[in-house]
Order: structure tokens, then C-alpha cells, then sequence
């Protein structure tokens, strides 16, 4: 089977403009949901308290959440959790209690009002652990930019690096947006997904650039948008297998991986796509745009290599 | 025809059969299992396995298989219920000799086991389990040094007759000491340089009085704050070890934190008791005047003396007064004494002369170490020793030995097994300091959701690999099939990695896997399609061949490399789960580089490369 019986010749890079636009769009969007109403962060990155529980019948919400409050916690967050038997509540770190029994007490709050409870999970972390994870998991995403940024600047070339970096910043800003969003929470899986992300939008736009690469040392008469356009209409049965590919076993993972790792799915889902486009109407675009020529492509004649063959 | 160098086939028959042995342990699943270990911490022998067996065997258990492990005996069971058998037989059989854990063990064949082969570590989330981040209250420990060294001084103070005003410490580095002159200020730091030249001493002598100053340095302080959280970390194993939990693990994690993590721990209640436990020590003189059965069986005590127990419950009765209590305790350490095991205690300058004293006086006659411990227990648990309110404290004698010199702030207490003195000192240790512990992370999984998680992975997996295997054989064909068996002996190659790493496999780890899945493959894709290129181009197939993976090669290792990158990075900033997803994700690109570039190219050399005519391939091209 094949996608393109014929070699494709889409003009990729004739509509960059318009896509610019959906970008900016895009970007200010999830920027203005992230400045509005925030990340929801999972208690990994606040501190606080989550209990899982699992009851005997589909467990009724409301009379869970009226037996916590009259044993006074009002403010705990009730929610189903997969199963309409499964129920997740969490709360936030009450100053000056012990977090441990604080757990504890909820449990036997909501015990007393439905018999028959079984506690499948409980997770308490201090806050000062949830601000060290966050601190972590932020100088993480820094440093895997940095690093990417200094792999791709030393085997392309600055233009390139530049595109690449602006892609990989580009999809995690989608992803954040949609969580601001959706208020889906965000917990330390879904940041390690982010970082895969970048690994993987990275991945895209490197094979993209490998042929561009090579495309200006064989096409020396083309200008620089036809050879992109070139590149990009080569590899791109294989970007769309790869992308199917991978997005079929995170969908797996959507579907099948349980409550736990949804967060983490979801946002594999939203980067696969995303880093796709971004490797295309981004990276490849910017470019071009930064005018990318054969000429920054081409290897460096040293002088010195011709001194050192003299006898 | 096409070439292909003879010594990278071998490269990946050896490769593939290895990682296949390494893989193998993960299809043998787990059975119920009891895990033995003697209460006097000496390892088990053959004989008394031998016997354990036996034993159980004439009461009608089937022991389905038994062995050593470290220290540990170990009995797998076919069913829960006769491992439930076999616990009470145990229990009833041998009284307290043994410590008996519930646990569940693979179920691999002896001779896997023998050439120390084990499947996969599953972390907390899959299997269940109790995690505990503990922090150590660093300046607490040195604050309790301060504490100790104004006593010692005030003692030296006096001993010396010299005069003073106030001795005080600032509860951070400091320690000062008001003299009524100068001169006695110049006299006490000169003392205190001869008896540790280590100590920075500063005097004072303007004004009135005088004054010393000692100041811990940097390095001392830190010294301490490092010893505290050293000897946490030893009292936490030890109460773990009490727990009868198998495979936990207790770790130092950053400056001054404590992991630890009991996997098949259903409440942590219970494992937070036991671990928040304080400890201390006593020494005592024997009271071998009267008789302690007849103390024991009439429930008094002479005057003068008290009741004690030791650990295997016989009485003892001590005398009344304390020699030395455990907070006039610096250091313990195990040793040799004359080819004999010891254990070798530091005390202060306090508990240094009311030592020697004591034994100048009683040389020849017994003294008994006593444990005591207190434990913050619930209305309703049980306690052995004395309870007040929710705190409950136990007393034991751990050891008693004759007085056989005089000593003072350095002695040895002999008379014990090796490993009884290693454990001797462990707990004096442990019970010398109690640097207060603070809990600040406390993770449980209920064993039920961690099957689900495992079954949850394991169904995401499946479903991603058949999935990833019907497409590539619709689009590729008999490349496509290539590819899906180099997609599977790639998660085999990961899953040899994993369980020869023993890396704790968690539920984002198993979603790794699930990725790699699907970004593995991107490699083969990559061949192929510029297989098809070439061929499309005019290329003969075997040169289409050749180009595909030589053409194909930059972009592989190149685009790898981005996500490695972001792997090892993750690796280093994560924690926990996430850790584990990070070492898949690194792990599932180096082994689906080699099986994409390697193995992918040994198989299509097999299948195609030696053929000599080769009109077309069946790559999935429409001709």
C-alpha cells in the first residue's frame, strides 16, 4: 500500500502565512487561557491530600461530599474517577495538621456515611515537597531545551536551530493551553509527557531537516522554498506512518491506561499532532524565512586542511 | 547479490539469545509465597530449611518450592490458602524463632534463579505498597550536640573548680561560656584545645569576667547533620526489618531526606508507628542477689530493684538507679575484641565518669544493656510494655555482661554473637540519636489498584502492538513483517534490559513502553520509505537496499538523539514514576536504534540479500 503512488508536490510553503496566522492564534490563545484561569496542578506540584476509593454501587457524589462536609471538610474536591464507582477527593494542605492524619480522618469521615469503602490509593505531599517538585520539573523542561537547542545549533545550522526551537516551544504552549482550558489536572506524568513531546516534535522536525539538508547539496538549482517544499512532500509518507503509529499506542494508552495516566495520554495526544504541524508550518517555515540558502548548508572548506596535505 | 559482513549476524543471534535468557523470568509470573528470616538475624541454614520443609510436609503442606535467598528462606506456594497454612504451622512450630513476611515471588525455574536471573521489579504502583519520604531534622541533631557539650563543660567546669557564670549555646554553632576572670577563661580553653585540638576556641578576656567561645566549623556541623541522618537511616531499616517486609527499600535522598518504600504494605498506619518509633538506652547493674523467677512468679520486686525482660522473655532484675542512659551516648560501633565480637560505645564526659566510677566499684559482677522504646500507638493496638495515652513504651534487656575492667568514656560489651554485636551497635546507635523525623511525602496503593494498573498496561500495550503490527503489514507487506519482528524483539530487548537494571517498572514506565512502541518503528519507516524512493528513483532492489539504510541513517541517529536528550534529562530532574518513565524512554531508543539499524538489516540480508535474482520487493509498492 502506499499513501502516494506518484511523488507529491503540495506547495507546503506557499500558505506558511496563513499558517503563521493559525499559530499566532493558537499560541495567544493558549497564552491568555494559561494567564486567565491557570493550570489546575495536581497535589504533586501544591501539596495537599488524595484519596481513591472504591465503592461497593456506583457511589453517590453528593451524600460523599455531605458527610465530608459535616465532618468540616467543605472544601475537599469530590469527583468520579473512571468508574462511576471510583471516587477521587483532594484537598489542600491544612496549615499547622498532620497531613497524615488528615488522610485518615477523611477516610473515616466518608466511611461512616457509606459502609463497604475500600481506600485504593492515598497520596499526601507536604508542601514544600510539591514546591521542590515543581521547581524540578521546571528547570527540567529549561534544560532539555537547552540541550536540544545545543545539539540541533552544532549538527544543522543556527537558521534551522532557531526554526527547531520555536516548534518546540510551540507545542508545549498548545499543550498547557489545553489544560488551562479543560482544567484537566496537571501532575508530574503529564509534565513528563510534555518533555517527551519535545523529544518527540524534535524527532519530526529533525528527519524533516536531515532532508533539507540533503536536499540543498543535490538540488543546487532549486531556490530554498522548493527545496523545503521537496523535503517536505519526501518524508512525508513517512511522517504521516509514524504519526499514525505512535498516535494509535497513545490512543492505547488513552483508552486502556486507566485515570491514572490521563493526564500524561492526553497530552501525548495533543503533541503528537501538534508537533507534526509545528515540524511543517513552523520549523520548516521559519526557515525559510530566516533565508536559509544551500550556501548554509554547504560543509566549510577549511584553509588549514589544504596546509596540512603540503608535504 | 548483496554483502553483508558475517560477524554482525553473529553479533545479533548472541544479542538476541541473551536477551532472550534475561527476558525470560517475566512470563513465569508470581505465586504466594512466605519469607523466613531468623529473629536473631544469623541467615538460615540448609539444615534448618531442611527442617522448616519437613516439618510443614508432615502436617500435609505442599511446599511447591523452597529456598535461600540471602539471609532469607524462602517457600512458594501453589495456592493463598495453604500459604496461609503454612504460616500457622510455621508460626505454631518454631514460636518466635523466625520472622514470618507474606509475600509473592516469581515463580522461575530453580536453575534461572541459580544463574541469578529475576524478571522486572514492579514499582509501588504496581504491585502495592507504602512510599514514605521522611525529612531529618539536621539542625535538631545539632542542636542536640550543643545540648550535650554545654553539659559536658558545665561537668568540666566543676571538676576543675573553676568558677563560672553561665554556660549556653545558641542552638546553631555556638557554645559560650562566662568565666568570672580572664584568667580562668585563658586556663578553661586551653584545657578544652589539649582535649580536642579540632575544637576552635576563641577567648574573651576584656571587662570583667571572661569568656570562651567554641564554635562548631562548617565541616563539624555538617559532620553532624550527616551522622544524624546515617543513623535514621539505620534505625528506619531496622524497623523495617521488624516489619517482616520483603525487598524495601530505606534511602538517603538529597541533603536530608529519607525514602523509604514497603512494597505489600496495605496500611501505612501501622508501618508509620512502627517507623516513628523513638529508642534509647540504658545501662543498669544486674541485681544478681535475688532471685528474678521468684520475682517474676510473685509479680515484686526487691527494694531497690526492678523487673526486666529480655527479649526472649526470661526475667532479670536491675537495679534501680541508672549508670548511663542512652543520651550520654556519642557513638557505637562493632568490632573485635581479642578474636572475640564486640560492640564499642562512646559516651560524653557525663556518662564517662559515672562509668567508670560504677565499674571501679562493681568489677566482676554483671551490668545489662536495657532498650527502651516508645511508640505512638492507636486507642485500640496492643502494646507490650507500659502505655500513657497513645504512647507506649517498651523495655528490654538486650544484653547483659560481666564487668571485666574499669572503663570510662570508651568500652567494649562482649560476650555476644557477631552479628549480635553488629546489631548491638546498630541499635545503640540508633538508639543514641533521635534527630526528630518529619513525613512529607506518603504515597499507598491498595493491592487491587495495582493489579488493575498492571493490567491496564498490559492491555494498552497489546492493543498498541497489534495495532502497530496491522499496519505496518498492510502498508509495508512482507517489509511491514520485518519490521514487526524487529518491533518484537525490541520490547524483548527493553524488557532484558529492565529486569537485568532492576529498575522499578511503574505505571508511566509501562506507558513508555507502550510509546516506544509506537516511535520504534519510526526508524523502520524511515528505511523503508527511502527504499521505496530509491527503487522509484531507478535503483536495482539490491542497491535500494543498501541505500535505504545507509541514506537513512543520519536522520535516525540524529532525531533519536533529540529524544534521548530529553530522556536523560528527565531522568536526572524526575523522581519516582517519572523516573521510571525516563530510564524506558532512553533505554526503548538505544534498543530500537540497534534493532532498527542492526537486526532490521540482518533479517532483510536473510531474506533478500541473497537471493541473486531480485526482480522486485515486497515492500508494499503498487507494481
Amino acid at each position: 500500500m502506499e499513501f502516494f503512488r506518484k511523488k507529491t508536490s503540495y506547495p507546503f510553503m506557499a500558505t506558511r502565512k496563513r499558517w503563521y496566522v493559525v499559530s499566532a492564534i493558537l499560541v495567544l490563545g493558549a497564552l491568555l487561557a494559561l494567564g486567565a484561569r491557570g493550570l489546575n496542578f495536581g497535589i504533586d506540584f501544591t501539596g495537599g491530600v488524595v484519596l481513591e476509593m472504591s465503592f461497593p454501587q456506583a457511589a453517590d457524589l453528593e451524600k460523599v461530599r455531605s458527610s465530608l462536609k459535616k465532618a468540616g471538610y467543605g472544601d475537599a474536591v469530590v469527583q468520579s474517577f473512571g468508574t462511576p464507582r471510583d471516587v477521587l477527593v483532594r484537598m489542600l494542605p491544612e496549615a499547622g495538621t498532620d497531613n497524615n492524619l488528615l488522610g485518615q480522618k477523611v477516610l473515616a469521615a466518608i466511611q461512616s456515611g457509606n459502609p463497604g469503602v475500600e481506600l485504593r490509593r492515598t497520596e499526601v505531599v507536604g508542601g514544600q515537597v510539591g514546591a521542590e517538585l515543581a521547581e524540578k520539573g521546571a528547570l527540567a523542561v529549561l534544560f532539555t531545551f537547552f540541550f536540544i537547542m545545543l545539539y540541533v545549533w552544532m549538527r544543522f545550522q543556527w537558521k534551522l536551530g532557531v526554526g527547531a526551537i520555536v516548534a518546540a516551544l510551540h507545542d508545549p504552549v498548545m499543550i498547557l493551553g489545553f489544560f488551562a482550558i479543560t482544567q484537566m489536572t496537571f501532575d508530574l506524568p503529564a509534565l513528563a509527557a510534555i518533555l517527551a513531546v519535545i523529544g518527540y516534535s524534535l524527532n519530526d522536525t529533525v528527519v524533516v531537516f536531515d532532508r533539507i539538508r540533503e536536499r540543498f547539496m543535490s538540488m543546487r538549482k532549486g531556490t530554498s522554498e522548493q527545496v523545503i517544499d521537496a523535503s517536505i512532500n519526501e518524508t512525508l509518507s513517512r511522517t504521516i506512518m509514524t504519526s499514525s503509529t505512535t498516535m494509535l499506542t497513545v490512543l492505547a494508552l488513552l483508552f486502556f491506561g486507566g485515570e491514572i495516566l490521563r493526564g500524561f495520554s492526553t497530552a501525548l495526544t495533543i503533541g503528537i499532532v501538534v508537533g507534526t504541524y509545528s515540524s511543517i508550518y513552523v520549523a520548516s517555515a521559519l526557515a525559510l524565512d530566516l533565508k536559509l540558502t544551500a550556501r548554509d548548508l554547504l560543509p566549510v572548506q577549511k584553509e588549514k586542511d589544504a596546509v596540512d596535505d603540503m608535504p | 547479490m548483496h554483502s553483508y559482513p558475517a560477524w554482525k549476524i553473529w553479533l545479533v543471534v548472541i544479542v538476541l539469545l541473551v536477551g532472550t535468557l534475561l527476558a525470560l523470568p517475566n512470563v513465569f509470573g508470581e505465586a504466594p509465597a512466605l519469607q523466613l528470616s531468623r529473629n536473631d538475624r544469623t541467615a538460615v541454614t540448609a539444615a534448618q530449611q531442611q527442617q522448616v520443609v519437613s516439618t510443614l510436609q508432615s502436617r500435609g503442606v505442599t511446599v511447591d518450592s523452597s529456598y535461600l535467598e540471602g539471609d532469607r528462606l524462602v517457600l512458594r506456594f501453589d495456592d493463598v490458602g495453604t500459604r496461609l497454612k503454612a504460616r500457622d504451622v510455621v508460626q505454631q512450630g518454631t514460636g518466635t524463632e523466625y520472622l514470618v513476611a507474606l509475600s509473592d515471588v516469581p515463580r522461575t525455574p530453580a536453575w534461572m534463579r541459580a544463574i541469578g536471573l529475576k524478571p522486572m521489579s514492579l514499582g509501588l504502583d504496581l504491585r502495592g505498597g507504602v512510599y514514605f519520604m521522611y525529612e531529618v531534622d539536621t539542625q535538631g541533631a545539632v542542636k542536640q550536640l550543643l545540648t550535650s557539650m554545654e553539659s559536658d563543660y558545665r561537668t568540666m567546669l566543676r571538676k576543675e573548680r573553676i568558677p563560672f557564670t553561665g554556660v549556653a549555646s545558641d542552638g546553631v554553632d555556638t557554645v559560650r561560656i562566662g568565666l568570672r576572670s580572664g584568667d580562668d577563661a585563658q586556663r578553661f580553653a586551653s584545657l578544652l584545645r589539649k582535649q580536642d585540638p579540632n575544637l576552635s576556641v576563641d577567648v574573651d578576656t576584656l571587662g570583667e569576667g571572661g569568656s570562651v567561645t567554641v564554635t562548631l566549623s562548617p565541616t563539624q556541623v555538617k559532620q553532624r547533620q550527616d551522622f544524624a541522618i546515617q543513623q535514621n537511616i539505620t534505625t528506619l531499616r531496622n524497623r523495617v526489618d521488624e516489619l517482616g517486609v520483603t525487598e524495601p527499600i530505606v534511602a538517603r535522598q538529597g541533603l536530608d531526606r529519607i525514602v523509604v518504600q514497603l512494597p505489600g504494605v496495605s496500611d501505612p498506619n501501622e508501618a508509620l508507628r512502627v517507623l516513628g518509633a523513638t529508642a534509647t538506652l540504658e545501662f543498669r547493674l544486674v541485681d544478681d542477689q535475688n532471685d528474678a523467677l521468684l520475682a517474676e512468679s510473685t509479680r515484686r520486686a526487691p527494694l531497690g530493684s526492678k523487673l526486666y525482660h529480655t527479649r526472649d522473655g526470661r526475667p532479670v532484675l536491675l537495679k534501680r538507679e541508672t549508670i548511663v542512659s542512652g543520651e550520654q551516648l556519642t557513638d557505637a560501633s562493632s568490632g573485635f575484641q581479642q578474636g572475640e565480637p564486640a560492640v564499642m560505645v562512646t559516651l560524653d564526659a557525663r556518662g564517662a565518669s559515672k562509668m567508670l566510677e560504677t565499674t571501679r566499684q562493681n568489677l566482676g559482677r554483671p551490668m545489662a544493656v536495657v532498650f527502651i522504646e516508645k511508640k505512638r500507638v492507636a486507642e485500640d493496638q496492643p502494646c507490650k510494655g507500659t502505655r500513657a495515652g497513645n504512647e507506649c513504651t517498651e523495655e528490654a534487656v538486650i544484653n547483659q555482661a560481666t564487668i571485666r575492667g574499669v572503663f570510662g568514656s570508651n568500652f567494649q560489651i562482649t560476650g555476644v554473637m557477631a552479628n549480635e554485636a553488629r546489631e548491638l551497635a546498630l541499635l545503640l546507635r540508633a538508639g543514641s540519636l533521635a534527630a526528630p523525623l518529619y513525613i512529607v511525602e506518603q504515597r499507598t496503593v491498595g493491592p487491587s489498584l495495582g493489579a488493575d494498573n498492571i493490567r491496564r498496561g498490559v492491555n494498552a500495550l497489546v492493543l498498541g502492538l497489534v495495532v502497530t503490527f496491522i499496519f505496518m503489514v498492510v502498508y509495508y507487506q512482507a517489509f511491514g513483517m520485518v519490521a514487526n519482528v524487529v518491533l518484537l524483539t525490541n520490547v524483548v530487548l527493553l524488557a532484558a534490559l529492565l529486569s537485568m537494571l532492576q529498575a522499578s517498572l511503574s505505571l508511566p514506565g509501562i506507558a513508555g513502553i507502550v510509546l516506544t512502541v509506537g516511535m520504534a518503528v519510526d526508524a523502520n519507516i524511515l528505511i523503508f520509505e527511502r527504499i521505496r524512493e530509491e527503487l522509484r528513483n531507478g535503483m536495482s532492489p539490491h542497491a535500494a537496499i543498501g541505500a535505504g539504510f545507509d541514506k537513512a541513517f543520519s536522520a535516525i541517529a540524529d532525531s533519536n538523539i533529540t529524544t534521548l536528550i530529553a530522556g536523560v534529562v528527565l531522568f536526572t530532574f524526575g523522581t519516582g514514576p517519572v523516573r521510571g518513565f525516563a530510564v524506558v524512554l532512553s533505554l526503548g531508543i538505544v534498543t530500537s536504534m540497534f534493532t532498527a539499524l542492526v537486526v532490521s538489516r540482518v533479517l532483510v540480508h536473510l531474506l533478500w540479500g541473497r537471493q541473486r535474482k531480485l526482480e522486485k520487493l515486497a515492500i508494499g509498492m503498487g507494481y
